[in-house]
């Protein structure tokens, strides 16, 4: 069977990674390349590269170092900011992506989804969506977490996986950055609209918060950031922690 | 010289960077000459069969491969393997290349539990089956990279690894002579991945 996947996230801004607390107050931290390098040397299943200020200020991703890092890592990688055309896909698939993840592109141009999974392949298009809770409500947030969409996040889902999307990176912004553990009552209220996997990202801050997570048979794999780069937590004890606990990792 | 068949289907970034980074030289080609010059042959492939099944067609690769195949190591990779069979019922019917016996069906039809999701998308362990060169340097049950909605079956006799995933073991490795395919993705597969890679090109 699958299994349950740990995937550490590199958020970067002008060739270097950062990481904020919930998407604000941006620290600097490392190279990416030294960092996939690393990752990829520790056990990680999967990279996520994004450019987080891409929908901010359409800035387009740093193709050379994208290329570069997958040039070396031989794990899958998924690659997302400011992807809102057909020719965003084409450029990083051709510097080493095997997936493309789409956020605010996908709602500035709701056929997006539908194009590239006919031209790439369901599995290629990951839906990434930043959601909080507004009004009761879970609600579907664009431009890096800053504007409400006015949308409900569940059904902007469901729709994105009828369109093709192949996966759902789930985003919960309250709980970004925080770390008191994943947004479980997010991510189930996802689960049980959607049946391709689920990426849940948001709130991690110790190996306890991946066991409460994989605990719940609809998730697929936990994204965290900070926790990985400060190396609060080293991805190789966290998957023992979690095999002790009965959760299938690969180690 | 290691040959990747270059005939307009998937992307060939990694899979050229991983034989890169074992040292060895590559050359991604869709020229029947170069095919035959090669010391061995990788057939990728990602996407629909029928589509790339009239790519290879279309890019008059067919006849070589078919004699290349008898006289030297070919690897096909994902949709690459499953065009190394019989036929494929992916959206229709369609000839594969009849390079191994078996058929190419949808995964849906034999795992049996309905809350497993397909694609089988993820890392998922290889148990050996038979041994066999190309795991010379790979232990039964290590974990390797799938993405894939279809899976060759009715293949037995030639299948070297297979993955559990619900009811359906599916066919991970195969062999028929010179003729090898791997349903997962060796160039996505980590270390495990490299390592058969390695003895690949060591065949």
């Amino acid at each position: 069977m699958l299994a349950k996947r740990i995937i550490p996230c590199l958020d970067v801004r002008d060739g270097r990674v950062v990481k904020g607390t919930n998407f604000q107050d941006l620290r600097d931290m490392a190279d990416p390349v030294e960092m996939a390098r690393f990752y990829n040397a520790s056990g990680a299943d999967e990279l996520v590269f994004y450019d987080i200020t891409a929908s901010a200020e359409g800035r387009g991703l740093f193709t050379d170092i994208l290329r570069q890092v997958a040039s070396e890592i031989f794990i899958p990688l998924t690659v997302g900011g400011g992807i809102r055309t057909l020719a965003d896909f084409d450029r990083v698939l051709k510097c080493g992506a095997d997936k493309v993840s789409v956020n605010s592109g996908a709602i500035a141009d709701p056929t997006l989804i539908a194009a590239a999974a006919r031209k790439y392949g369901d599995q290629c298009v990951v839906l990434s969506m930043d959601v909080k809770r507004v009004d009761g409500q879970f609600r579907l947030f664009a431009k890096g977490g800053r504007e409400d969409t006015g949308l409900d996040a569940l059904e902007w889902a469901v729709r994105g996986v009828e369109n093709g999307a192949g996966e759902i990176v789930l985003n919960s912004i309250d709980t970004d950055g925080v770390k008191t553990g994943f947004d479980l009552e997010m991510l189930d209220a996802l689960a049980a609209r959607v049946r391709v996997p689920i990426v849940a990202s948001g709130g991690a801050g110790k190996p306890e918060d991946f066991a409460a997570l994989f605990t719940h048979p609809g998730i697929d794999a936990g994204l965290a950031a900070s926790i990985f780069h400060t190396r609060q937590v080293d991805i190789r004890d966290l998957k023992r922690f979690l095999r002790e606990r009965g959760v299938e990792v690969r180690l | 010289m290691t040959a990747i068949v270059d005939y307009g289907v998937g992307n060939l970034f990694s899979l050229t960077s991983s034989l890169q980074a074992l040292g060895l030289e590559t050359e991604v080609t869709g020229a029947p000459a170069r095919l035959r010059a090669a010391d061995r042959i990788l057939l990728p492939g990602v996407g629909a069969f029928g589509d790339a099944r009239a790519k290879l067609d279309a890019a008059g690769l067919v006849p070589t491969l078919l004699e290349e195949a008898e006289r030297k190591p070919l690897l096909g990779i994902c949709l690459g393997m499953q065009l190394l069979f019989d036929r494929s019922f992916e959206y229709g019917e369609h000839p594969g290349l009849g390079l191994i016996p078996g058929e190419v069906a949808d995964l849906r039809e034999d795992i049996g539990d309905e809350t497993l999701k397909v694609p089988h998308m993820g890392w998922n362990r290889l148990d050996i089956k038979k041994d066999d060169p190309l795991f010379k340097y790979f232990q039964s049950g290590e974990y390797v990279y799938y993405v894939h909605s279809f899976y060759a079956r009715r293949c037995s006799g030639n299948v070297l690894g297979t993955s559990r995933y619900g009811d359906a073991a599916v066919t991970g490795a195969v062999r028929r002579g010179s003729v090898w395919g791997a349903q997962f993705h060796p160039e996505k597969s980590g270390d495990a991945g490299l390592r058969l890679l390695r003895a690949f090109a060591e065949l």
